[in-house]
């Protein structure tokens, strides 16, 4: 190959690299604009959580009302089968006192072992035991609930999640800005959402047997009736009783029963974060000490 | 040159403060790595069992679970009681008075674990070799233990220890 | 570098006695104390080191967790559950390992693009090469079981939807996936033979990581000019430059680490996977963890079963031969004009497959994934070969001193 012709191909070489990513942006800016559309039902709008963020806790009293949500309203349908009953005492969570765990724990009936004959024995629950669900199986829970299985609390605050609806071209800015914050509340951001989305449904809408309409549900169609109203529990620390508040709560509440030793794990992060960065820094004058030996 | 020198200090503090630094950090990693192979929350929180005694009839034993250890428990005759007293004053290798092992004379409850290398005794079951003394007997190394459970003859340095429990009532002991 | 003569010396008895019986002292001395290395390495070089700093945080983390871990399905996902939450320190101990995968492949990836960007692959360096990329496909396999452990519904249908690539080869194909799983579906066989090959190949990456390092220490590092030592004054000892700047930024990469281990050590996984499996049920949308996505992109670019499996594996293959592909005898891109806007369009084509393979493949996107997968594959076969021929590079310094301290007569001034 001549020079000549070298030299034309590598000035041009930029132009046609430039041309060909222009292209392909092009294109897909296009397809993404028009995709970013689609998606089912409103954007979920992300909850002020005293647990999110870099120095988010948990806030036992609302722990506390919580829980109380669940025993009431929640627990009747939904187990919380990872966790037992000396959970509520441990420090970082709702932090009852060791009795008011044990009451609790007694009013479950407990299969121990087995009688004389060989049958199954009862007995009141201990603070060692994992929390009783409401049905001995899922076959016996979808007979109860329509067909419908109602999902265990224990994970789902981080089984669930929420989906920003922003141009596809902004969703890098958006990952690095979670990263950032270190928002891990998609979850509970999407489960009040839910419990606060019931409605009555859009003309047009077919509802199946037994379905509620939910703006925030997948397909809008969900076997839970609204399980949340005003005064639906009683708070005893003054906390206003909206649907909203129990929401809320018994969110939060499910928050720390999938992430219960969050406390101190953000604690435990600042004080590693301090000692890495000192570290590093002692590391870098270091190194800048011994590599001005080169100079000389 | 005294700059040189300068530098050179500067240095040596320096590696010395970051080695130190990379010392503390490294054994701050090592504690959770080997922390994590101590007994769990959840076996913690099994560490107390409640016994119901009623069904147990004199001179009967039986044998529960409490933190995966095998717990003897015998009602114990009058005449065991006997024995076990009047020895109180014998050359023991563990010396304890009977009054010490057992919070009310008719129930004795042990960790039934010989203190030598960690068999089960036997003497538990009706027909089960009790040993020279009517305790128990271990099979592994031959240690015979009396009606109180101290060692008597063989290999074992201490006596059957005795779990901390308390009686709830007159028959339900907590264990633990 | 070919100077094979030690300068070590024992300095008393027992090491005398040691030297002559077992010289590990001495191999250590000459590897990783005076190991002469080119004196102009930039940051982008300390990447082995933290690369090391990975494999053994994972083991090390990885054999505490296989303590806890129940390898059967009844238990898998409750053994983990009970690992964050009951056994002392055990949610941090599996976060660390969780995004310590990711945190090694993006180490992984940076080393890779660090030795493609500088030529790293080409003579005489092809058998590190080659290892490095070994290494590679083994922590792909391995971090892709390591996720299938947790037993949560990605896992599950991630095990499905790999094994079934299997299913792709013509004839025997459904036979060896039946073979892999151990049954007719994905089951308790399965994950058990899963937990045990996890266990394994990570001591098979660090004997790998070994005759990498091996390989290394025969030809010597490459460097940011791509001119090869040929003085004394090219080099300084591994020790202490290097030690110290390799230490420093595994200390910065550690704090990244920590960032997502303390704040945000779900970030980088996937909600799903906090489901049990269900085999009944697959999720409604499969994705890969984000260092696949790029390799998944590949895959589903191709509207042919077989073709698609066949392109995804060849992504990863293609990587063996480049020592080959490469007909430019230059080094760094850095003095290739011509090269470089199309090693820089092969970098945005990576991130932008890593992009498109977390997105449903339909409409633009599916085009986009075609395009870029297209050029993937154009990159290595025609342009790499092609411009070598063609182009003009850059004059290259006559040594490293030379880049480091200017021509000679520029010497006063720089230093």
């Amino acid at each position: 190959m001549n020079s000549i012709l070298k030299n034309t191909f590598l000035k041009n070489t930029w132009k046609l690299v430039s041309l060909l990513t222009a292209m392909i942006v092009g294109t897909v800016l296009f397809a993404g604009s028009a995709l970013a559309a689609g998606g089912t039902g409103p954007e979920v709008k992300r909850q002020e959580w005293s647990f999110g963020g870099f120095n988010g806790q948990y806030d036992k009293a609302q722990l506390q009302r919580g829980f109380g949500v669940y025993k009431e309203v929640c627990a009747s349908c939904h187990g919380l089968k990872l966790l037992s009953y000396r959970n509520l005492v441990q420090k970082g969570g709702p932090e009852f006192s060791k009795e008011q765990a044990l009451a609790i724990a007694k009013e479950a009936t407990v299969i121990d072992g087995v009688d004389e004959d060989g049958e199954p024995k009862e007995r009141p629950g201990k603070l060692s035991d994992r929390f009783q669900g409401p049905f001995k199986n899922e076959t016996e829970a979808r007979s109860a609930n329509n067909g419908a299985y109602p999902p265990d609390f224990s994970v789902l605050a981080k089984a669930r999640t929420i989906h920003r609806h922003v141009p596809w071209y902004t969703e890098p800015y958006w990952w690095a800005y979670d990263m950032v914050t270190a928002y891990e509340e998609k979850g509970s951001d999407y489960i009040y959402a839910l419990l606060t989305g019931y409605g009555t449904a859009p003309k047009g809408e077919v509802m199946g047997d037994g379905m509620n309409y939910n703006k925030y549900f997948p397909g809008h169609q969900i076997a839970m009736a609204n399980p949340l109203t005003d005064d639906a529990v009683e708070y005893t620390d003054g906390t206003a009783t909206t649907a909203e508040q129990h929401a809320k709560d018994v969110t939060a509440f499910m928050a720390w029963a999938s992430e219960p030793h969050l406390n101190a794990r953000k604690n435990l992060g600042k004080r590693v974060q301090i000692y890495l960065l000192i570290f590093a820094l002692l590391l870098f004058l270091a190194k800048k000490s011994v590599w001005a030996r080169l100079k000389h | 040159m005294s700059s040189d020198h300068n530098d050179e200090g500067r240095r040596d503090f320096l590696m010395v403060a970051a080695g130190s630094f990379a010392a503390v950090g490294a054994a701050g990693a090592l504690w959770p790595l080997v922390d994590q192979m101590n007994p769990d929350a959840s076996a913690k929180a099994l560490a107390s069992i409640e016994v119901d005694l009623s069904p147990i009839k004199e001179g009967q034993a039986v044998t529960v679970m409490w933190r995966g250890k095998p717990i003897f428990i015998r009602k114990r005759t009058a005449e065991e009681i006997k024995e076990a007293v009047s020895a109180d004053s014998t050359d023991m290798r563990d010396p304890q008075v009977d009054g010490e092992r057992a919070q009310k004379p008719e129930w004795l409850v042990l960790i039934g674990i010989c203190t030598h290398l960690g068999c089960i005794p036997r003497g538990q079951s009706t027909g089960d070799v009790q040993g020279d003394f009517g305790g128990w007997f271990c099979p592994c190394h031959g240690s015979h233990y009396d009606t109180s459970g101290r060692i008597r003859k063989g290999p074992a340095p201490t006596n059957l220890e005795v779990p901390p429990y308390a009686f709830i009532s007159d028959t339900k002991i907590k264990i633990g | 570098m070919s100077d094979h003569s030690s300068s070590y010396v024992p300095s008393n008895g027992f090491t005398r006695w040691l030297d002559e019986r077992l010289p590990i002292i001495r191999l250590m001395y000459d590897s990783f104390i005076v190991f002469p290395t080119p004196r102009n390495l930039n940051y982008l070089w300390t990447f082995g080191g933290i690369l090391t700093f990975c494999l053994m945080a994972q083991i090390i983390t990885g054999i505490v967790i296989a303590m806890h871990f129940v390898p059967h399905g009844d238990h898998a996902f409750a053994s983990v559950e009970h690992l964050m939450r009951d056994v002392n320190w055990g949610d941090l101990i599996r976060y660390t390992h969780a995004v310590g995968a990711s945190m090694f492949f993006a180490a992984a990836y940076i080393h890779l693009f660090r030795g493609l960007y500088y030529g790293s692959y080409k003579s005489p360096r092809e058998i590190i090469w080659i290892f490095g990329v070994v290494i590679l496909l083994l922590m792909i396999i391995t971090a892709f079981m390591g996720y299938s452990l947790v037993w949560g519904q990605m896992s599950f249908w991630a095990v499905t939807v790999i094994t079934n690539l299997f299913t792709a080869i013509p004839i025997v194909g459904e036979s060896i996936t039946q073979w892999i799983w151990g049954g007719y579906s994905v089951g308790d066989p399965t994950l058990n033979r899963l937990f045990s090959l996890h266990y394994l190949f990570p001591f098979i990456i660090a004997a790998l990581v070994g005759l990498h390092i091996w390989a290394l220490h025969v030809v010597g590092s490459n460097n940011p000019t791509g001119v090869e030592v040929k003085t004394k004054s090219d080099t300084i000892p591994f020790f202490p430059f290097y030690v110290i700047k390799d230490g420093f930024m595994v200390v910065v990469f550690m704090l990244l680490f920590s960032w997502f281990v303390f704040y945000a050590p779900n970030y980088l996984g996937h909600s799903d996977n906090f489901i049990e499996a269900n085999p009944l049920q697959t999720p409604p949308h499969i994705v890969p963890e984000w260092y696949f996505l790029p390799f998944y992109a590949i895959l589903r670019a191709i509207p042919d079963k077989l073709f698609g499996v066949i392109a995804m594996v060849a992504a990863i293959v293609v990587l063996f031969v480049i020592p080959w592909l490469d007909t430019s005898k230059i080094k760094s891109v850095s003095k290739r004009p011509l090269f470089m806007p199309f090693f820089w369009l092969f970098v945005i084509t990576c991130l932008a497959l890593g992009y498109l393979g977390a997105k449903a493949p339909e409409g633009y996107f599916l085009l986009a994934s075609q395009l870029f997968t297209a050029y993937y594959f154009i990159f290595f076969i025609v342009i790499m070969p092609v411009i070598g021929l063609i182009e003009t590079p850059k004059e290259l310094p006559d040594s490293i001193t030379e880049a480091v301290e200017g021509k000679s007569g520029k010497e006063g001034a720089s230093s």
